[in-house]
């Protein structure tokens, strides 16, 4: 039986997180905003407006070209694509073609077992959202706020050979928009949009087949069910003897089915030509590397030095770096804390991710800053404290942004270390439970467990427990 | 002489001085508007009466209530000593392809008839601020594509006020009528291959295409955005070159409105000419076209007269002591209209997509199934014969399959027609040429219905403009006389970007040397 092997390439459209659209001062984000409120003269196409390229649209492009190791073009153009359509108010997009701000650039994906593959990047180039159209009884409406927000369309070259892959490359590319800052990247609100090319051929053969292009996937997961459904449909109708046609296909989210939207046996002519309206793009040699030179360490490079230089296990490493604040966090309280890194690495993953995912926070929005969870671990170290009411601590400085130091000394929770009051306290708890003192002394040594409980409960849980187990012991052997 | 008949400097120096006051120009205005213009305009225009042969039917829509308004706010600044402006109580007229907030801007289409715009283009915008008095919106070919203006959805078209049986020429011909009429002093044109300058030679007033970019096109509605400069019309140096100072400049909602600092162009006009030097090219004194059953190229001489009109001005220029260079080689300039018939209508044709019937203006009163049927058919109606064959044409030669053979062609021809003008204004080049003086147009005013409907040989009286706009340089025409039929000539100066400065010297210079010339007192027909 014939072997075959999936031939993908995705297409991204990126919404850049301006606060202006890309060619006129309207609000870009109109996300909850009632139709039609984000709009001016210039977005909404009326005769006679011209665009203004937003400089901030600029450097987020040239931010995220850098980051994916495309050359910045220094020199770029402005074309237009032009179609009808509703939602269209000019009747051509604002895109570019032949001389985008992007060429080349690659993605390194991390695939399980450690090997890397990279994707191409074929193309990145700037270019302007169109807006909306519904159908509300049998009448089409149309909201352009949309019209003329920024986006970034960045596609690949087919070198993913896997739905798996697919939606790793998706993942790391959210990943890394949120860690640059130049897209919030939320799939569901349309900040982060992809297209999958889908086409399959012999294992080992070179030749690219004809392809689908499945669009509408709104989630990873959808990506990767969507990819999987139609790599399946390809093999059965090519072993069936039959051919794939050149297909745009919708990916129904709901029944998980791929339906056809159209058939794209020819292409359509967009009769490309510069936009007269704009100047050519030209960046100050000296700008662009002032923005590449100021880039922050990227995800994959901060996991790989977290592995090295921590030792931290690929595991750790990958989730500390899954965002950037997270990372930033980690590193921060580990430099505040001074101490033992496990511990920190310990703390992070248990007691601070496990906040993040039960108060459905953003790092950025802890009350627990770096500082916190450093004096907190530390003062376990110092014994002022015990872990159960560390981990509580931690509870309470989320619940309160008050200092841990303030709680510990408003709520008395500091240990109680003092060699003569625990002895005292020890003392009593031997002294009134002569039957356990018995079973114990007669070899029920694991009733220490219920002795230290006891302190435990009289002290508040403020008793060191190694102080208490050793006088206990002291006090149950010796007597 | 009413005074509509003066200068706008010579208004704004009598109204500054308290002698007149702004409102009594308007009176003026719409009087000589009343007694000269006949009906407006409209899409139910057809058919043209004998008593409408012989008016000018320059507007479309006249906006006395807001020129009114307008005018007593300069009334106002005057009596409480307030600045009223650099044209403070001038009354202009607007071609109607800018827009205006609240006011009606057809670009002379029946696709736009109903289009109100909900802002004011910045040139416009300009003109108000600086006082001047907004009579109405004026006629032109419908979009601008035209050099006759009797293209416009609105009939009837606008009539050459020296003789009403002929054209104005366009597409500014209702801007240039308002003005040779008297209806106002000046007028705001647009020029994307001559439709400033042509008109304004056929009327006998003066017209100037400024530089690419010197003036905002913010609220222009766009032919050919590569081309497309917006303009003074008026009836002297001066006047034109006051109100460019006034519109032109960067634009924060152009980014093709270039950071130039404008000059002080009055006082340019205070120097001479002395040493200038001025070329004339044996290129522009001839024309060139396709035979229109072969194909092949046929060359004729120009009107005479035109190029006598030429030669005169340049004995006049040399007596006033600028260097007169002759033979200047323009060899690309045969190559001027067929690049420009292609790269205006690859524009057109994507400029015109907007107007889909989903939005604004018109759309199609038939019931339509689905949406492409309503595109067709508000598109089918709204617009005429013009868009239509700009829009087949520019479709065409953009498609993929014969771009590179025609749009990227003509793209390669433009810069070849820049390398031209490059070479003669080389401060360090063989000619160092200041200024380049031609003839306007090859023919003085033909005949309403002469040339209509010969799109291609229409486009061929624009052959001695169209470089200038290829080349993004700036140029101007100013009336040099008449010919044997009493119709006027306007001669052209084309000089380096961003120099309107030494033009408008050149231009201004000529002016006074023949201002007692016996041709200067004629009038009008329709004043006569």
């Amino acid at each position: 039986m014939t072997q075959y092997e999936a031939v993908i390439g995705l297409e991204t459209h990126i919404q850049l997180n301006t606060r202006t659209k890309i060619f006129c001062p309207c609000k870009a984000d109109s996300w909850g905003d009632s139709p039609n409120s984000n709009i001016c003269p210039v977005c909404s196409g009326l005769p006679g407006v011209l665009p203004v390229l937003n400089r901030a649209v600029v450097e987020k492009a040239v931010i995220l070209a850098a980051a994916m190791h495309a050359e910045v073009n220094l020199v770029s153009h402005f074309d237009r694509k032009n179609y009808f359509y509703p939602d269209l108010p000019k009747g051509y997009q604002i895109t570019q073609y032949d001389e985008p701000i992007g060429k080349g650039g690659y993605m390194d994906l991390s695939v399980p077992g450690g090997s890397a593959r990279r994707v191409r990047i074929h193309k990145l180039h700037l270019e302007e959202d169109a807006g909306k159209t519904k159908n509300v009884h049998g009448q089409r409406l149309i909201d352009f706020n949309r019209c003329g927000v920024p986006l970034i369309e960045m596609v690949t070259e087919p070198d993913m050979h896997s739905a798996d892959e697919a939606a790793q490359y998706l993942l790391q590319l959210r990943q890394l928009l949120r860690w640059l800052g130049v897209s919030e990247a939320d799939m569901e609100k349309g900040h982060l949009r992809c297209d999958g090319n889908v086409s399959i051929r012999e294992k080992g053969s070179t030749v690219l087949n004809t392809k689908t292009e499945i669009k509408n996937v709104n989630s990873i997961d959808a990506l990767r069910n969507a990819i999987n459904n139609e790599i399946d449909r390809q093999v059965r109708e090519v072993s069936a003897g039959g051919r794939v046609k050149a297909w745009t296909l919708d990916w129904d989210d709901e029944t998980q089915t791929l339906k056809m939207m159209r058939s794209k046996e020819t292409e359509a002519d967009y009769r490309y030509f510069r936009e007269p309206d704009l100047l050519p793009l030209v960046l100050d040699k000296g700008w662009v590397k002032g923005l590449i030179e100021s880039l922050p360490e990227l995800p994959l490079a901060r996991r790989d030095r977290f592995i090295s230089e921590y030792g931290l296990p690929l595991y750790d490493a990958d989730i500390l770096t899954g965002e950037r604040a997270l990372s930033d966090y980690f590193e921060e309280t580990l430099r505040q804390y001074g101490g033992d890194l496990k511990v920190v690495s310990n703390w992070m993953m248990n007691e601070v991710l496990r906040m993040l995912n039960d108060l459905g926070v953003i790092v950025d929005e802890l009350n627990l800053r770096p500082t916190h969870l450093a004096a907190i671990m530390r003062m376990i170290d110092e014994k002022k404290i015990n872990a159960p009411t560390g981990k509580a601590l931690v509870k309470k400085v989320q619940a309160s942004g008050q200092t841990p130091e303030a709680i510990v000394q408003a709520e008395g929770l500091g240990l109680v270390s003092d060699d003569a009051a625990l002895r005292e306290t020890c003392q009593a708890v031997v002294t009134e439970n002569p039957a356990e003192v018995k079973s114990f002394r007669e070899g029920k040594e694991s009733l220490i467990g219920w002795f230290l409980g006891q302190v435990m409960r009289r002290t508040g849980g403020k008793a060191d427990p190694g102080m208490t187990r050793s006088i206990l012991l002291d006090l149950l052997k010796g007597g | 002489m009413a005074l509509i008949d003066l200068s706008a400097s010579e208004l704004i120096a009598r109204i500054r001085r308290k002698e007149i006051k702004a409102t009594e120009v308007l009176d003026s205005a719409l009087e000589r508007i009343q007694a000269v213009d006949g009906r407006p305009g409209s899409l139910d225009g057809l058919p043209v009466t004998a008593e409408d042969e012989k008016k000018v039917h320059a507007f479309i829509t006249l906006t006395d209530e807001l020129a009114r308004q307008q005018a007593l706010e300069v009334d106002r600044k005057i009596a409480h000593g307030e600045d009223p402006g650099l044209l403070a109580g001038v009354p202009v007229t607007i071609k109607d392809i800018f827009c205006m907030d609240g006011v009606l801007s057809t670009a002379a289409s029946r696709i736009l008839s109903n289009f109100k715009a909900p802002y004011t283009a910045t040139s416009v915008a300009r003109l108000q601020d600086a006082g001047a008095v907004v009579l109405g919106k004026v006629n032109l070919d419908e979009f601008t594509y035209g050099s006759s203006s009797e293209s416009s959805a609105f009939q009837p078209s606008p009539r050459n006020p020296w003789d009403t049986s002929r054209v104005p020429g366009g597409s500014s011909g209702g801007s240039t009528a308002s003005v040779a009429a008297g209806e106002a002093p000046l007028s705001l044109g647009t020029d994307t291959a001559g439709s400033i300058r042509q008109p304004a030679a056929f009327c006998g007033v003066v017209g100037v295409k400024p530089t690419y970019g010197r003036v905002s096109r913010y609220g222009l509605i766009a032919f050919g955005s590569s081309l497309d400069s917006p303009g003074p019309i008026s009836r002297t140096v001066k006047d034109a070159a006051r109100m460019l100072q006034v519109i032109a400049g960067p634009d924060r909602h152009d980014s093709t409105a270039l950071n130039q600092p404008v000059p002080d162009y009055l006082a340019e006009l205070k120097k001479d000419i002395r040493g200038m030097r001025i070329g004339l090219s044996p290129d522009y004194f001839n024309l060139s076209f396709p035979d229109p059953v072969t194909g092949e190229l046929q060359y004729a001489e120009i009107q005479e007269e035109i190029g006598a009109a030429v030669t005169d001005a340049a004995e006049v220029l040399a007596d006033l002591g600028a260097i007169i260079v002759e033979n200047v080689p323009m060899p690309n300039t045969v190559h001027g209209i067929p690049a420009y018939f292609v790269i205006s209508r690859v524009e057109a044709a994507s400029n015109l997509h907007r107007f889909d019937g989903a939005k604004y203006g018109y759309r199609t009163a038939s019931g339509v199934q689905d949406l492409n049927a309503m595109y067709q058919k508000t598109r089918a109606e709204g617009f005429g014969l013009q868009p239509k064959l700009r829009i087949l044409m520019g479709m065409y030669t953009s498609a993929a399959q014969y771009s590179e053979q025609y749009y990227h062609r003509a793209l390669k021809v433009r810069s070849m027609i820049r390398s031209d003008f490059d070479r003669i204004f080389d401060p360090d080049g063989l000619y160092r040429l200041d200024a380049l003086l031609t003839p306007t147009t090859p023919t003085t005013a033909f005949h309403i219905n002469e040339l209509y409907g010969d799109s291609v040989l229409m486009q061929y009286a624009d052959q001695l403009t169209v470089p200038a706009n290829h080349a993004g340089i700036p140029g101007i025409s100013i009336p040099a006389g008449f010919d044997a039929q009493g119709l006027p000539i306007g001669i052209q100066f084309l000089c380096n970007d961003f120099r309107e400065d030494l033009m408008f010297r050149a231009a201004h210079a000529y002016e006074r040397a023949t201002l007692d010339a016996d041709w200067r007192k004629l009038q009008p027909q329709v004043l006569r």
